[in-house]
């Protein structure tokens, strides 16, 4: 990762604490990211990534603690707001439009993209024509940078796990966001798979420049790819810093890795 | 051979406008991925509006122009079927993101009750005419091919015809526009559609609409065939096995299933009904879809669902 200019701080995510009920989903969590680094987020089985992921999403209200994303501080904020603003994110469990064909649900990701009214649409002149050939060499572009050019017209619930997770992630990518959140975008994948899916990553991040939050399972595949990691256990932060810092870190080798290996 | 001919074809007439029932359910629920409990409750709703408006407004106004006046009371009826839209987005769906199909189902069957009571208390409960000028006069079509000719009936021609573009003007929309690609995202996945930036209760407020308008259509059509009272809203359970039959999630199901449904009842009872003393038209076609359930539990056109285990 040599050559790659990381930049100001982009996303600052401040001493944010989540409960649900009486149950502590994150307490009092800080760390920022910045521009076009790739941001692991780790920790073990229920530590509170996909809850820290899901308030910088705006899916989950944090009680407490704020969010600055580009200048702009929040302290709640909604699903739409953030997708205008440009974050993207992938789901854990896939969450594809599955009775769509591939180039349909990442049409999806265009949504916010398409100025035409829907009387316009339906009859199809002029501006709503253009913008949906517009939008749609954008789209076999994202196809073909994902590699998935042969099942362009397969409806997505039949096509296999692994190249789900790739329309899931051209679906982000066609928000053309600035920030990428993935949701364990290599779960349940067999080796070849991860290893293309860390290859499109990285490829994103290079060539677009996009900002990633990762929340990985697979220690070797973050340890590769992110410049930063945060380490949480039971929605605290116990580490935080590069890969070879976290690797030498006391409390997280106990917490998690020592665990692990 | 004239007589099939035209038990055929008033078979595919009232297949038509089963078809336009079941229509609302589809839409419904492909973007909201809920079954409408509400749907026949919608049917009596608008087509209670269109009576009254069709009544009062040139009253209100004083003139005295039939067609002017139906105008009128479809475009107040159609406003208040937005207004029911807008209603069901703002207190009751958009409460409920993300929730379980069941909890929207009973939702939607709380909001068919409450329909139901606010319509008679706003518009009356009498039985009430709509009265459209649809032709009522039959015609002889095919005089030269068959002795004395197929007897059609002019009403269902129109109506037919009206259903039918109201169709293909859906399906247009839906398969075609990014509106329509937005609608099925939601359908699909809430939580996705939201993370690209769909906004949920615009997508909720425009398909209720649409379906609150084929509800009018549905409404008028069927009301001025048997006037504007309660049991209006019955001929929503005749859109079940349609539903079935095709596919829930099928808008071309919608109609193929109407016509087989119609068309099926109608030879049913002419064909087997006197062996079975008669009347099987009412319920062959819940049997119908009853044995295609065991078939084809997606119904015609549906998605088939494959779960990974």
């Amino acid at each position: 990762m040599s050559g790659k200019k990381i930049g100001e701080v982009i996303l600052d995510v401040q001493n944010i604490s989540l409960r649900f009920g009486g149950v502590k989903a994150l307490t009092d969590i800080s760390f920022n990211v910045r521009e076009h680094e790739i941001r692991a987020i780790i920790g073990p089985n229920g530590a509170g990534k996909s809850s820290m992921l899901n308030c910088i999403n705006g899916v989950y209200q944090p009680q407490e603690g704020a969010i600055t994303f580009k200048g702009q501080t929040f302290h709640h904020m909604n699903s739409r707001q953030v997708a205008e603003m440009g974050v993207a994110r992938t789901f854990q469990n896939l969450a594809l439009f599955k009775g769509m064909s591939v180039v349909d649900n990442i049409m999806t990701g265009r949504n916010l993209k398409m100025k035409s009214n829907i009387f316009q649409q339906a009859l199809r002149f002029g501006a709503a024509q253009r913008e949906e050939s517009e939008q749609r060499l954008f789209v076999e572009r994202i196809i073909d940078f994902l590699e998935i050019q042969p099942y362009r017209k397969t409806a997505v619930g039949k096509m296999p796990y692994g190249l789900q997770k790739r329309v899931d992630l051209g679906r982000a990518l066609a928000m053309e966001p600035t920030v990428l959140l993935l949701d364990e975008p290599m779960a349940g994948m067999n080796v070849e798979e991860k290893q293309d899916m860390s290859r499109f990553i990285l490829d994103v991040n290079d060539e677009f420049g996009t900002t990633i939050v990762l929340i990985e399972h697979d220690m070797g595949v973050v340890m590769d790819i992110s410049d930063r990691v945060v380490v949480l256990d039971y929605g605290k932060k116990i580490g935080d810093g590069t890969p070879d810092e976290v690797r030498n870190n006391e409390d997280v080798i106990s917490a998690y890795l020592g665990t692990t290996h | 051979m004239a007589f099939f001919l035209e038990a055929l074809i008033g078979g595919l007439m009232a297949g038509m406008l089963y078809s336009l029932i079941a229509l609302g359910f589809v839409l419904i629920y492909k973007a909201s991925g809920v079954f409408n409990f509400a749907q026949g409750a919608m049917v009596l709703f608008a087509a209670l509006a269109m009576a009254r408006f069709s009544e009062w407004i040139p009253q209100w106004l004083g003139f005295d122009n039939k067609i002017l006046a139906n105008v009128l009371a479809f475009a107040a009826a159609a406003v208040c079927m937005m207004i029911v839209a807008w209603a069901m987005e703002r207190w009751v769906l958009g409460k409920l993101v993300n929730q379980e199909g069941i909890t929207l189902l009973m939702a939607t069957l709380g909001a068919s009750y409450f329909l139901d009571g606010s319509g008679q208390m706003i518009f009356g409960s009498d039985i009430y005419k709509i009265d459209v000028g649809m032709p009522k006069d039959p015609v002889f079509l095919l005089e030269s091919v068959f002795q004395g000719g197929v007897l059609v009936n002019k009403e269902d021609v129109y109506a037919a015809l009206i259903a039918a573009a109201l169709v293909a003007a859906l399906a247009l929309f839906f398969q075609k526009t990014s509106t329509g690609r937005a609608l099925r995202a939601v359908a699909d996945d809430h939580q996705a559609a939201q993370s690209i930036g769909i906004p949920l209760n615009r997508i909720w407020i425009i398909v209720w609409s649409v379906a609150g308008l084929v509800a009018l259509v549905a409404g008028i059509i069927w009301g001025s065939k048997l006037g504007v009272q309660f049991s209006l809203q019955l001929v929503a359970l005749k859109a079940l096995p349609v539903v079935i039959l095709g596919g829930l999630t099928s808008v071309p199901g919608a109609i193929i299933g109407g016509l087989i449904i119609g068309v099926g009842e109608k030879l049913s009872e002419i064909y087997i009904g006197p062996y079975m003393g008669g009347g099987i038209e009412i319920w062959f076609a819940y049997v119908m879809a009853l044995l295609f359930l065991l078939v084809r539990p997606q119904g015609l056109f549906g998605e088939k669902i494959i779960d990974r285990v």
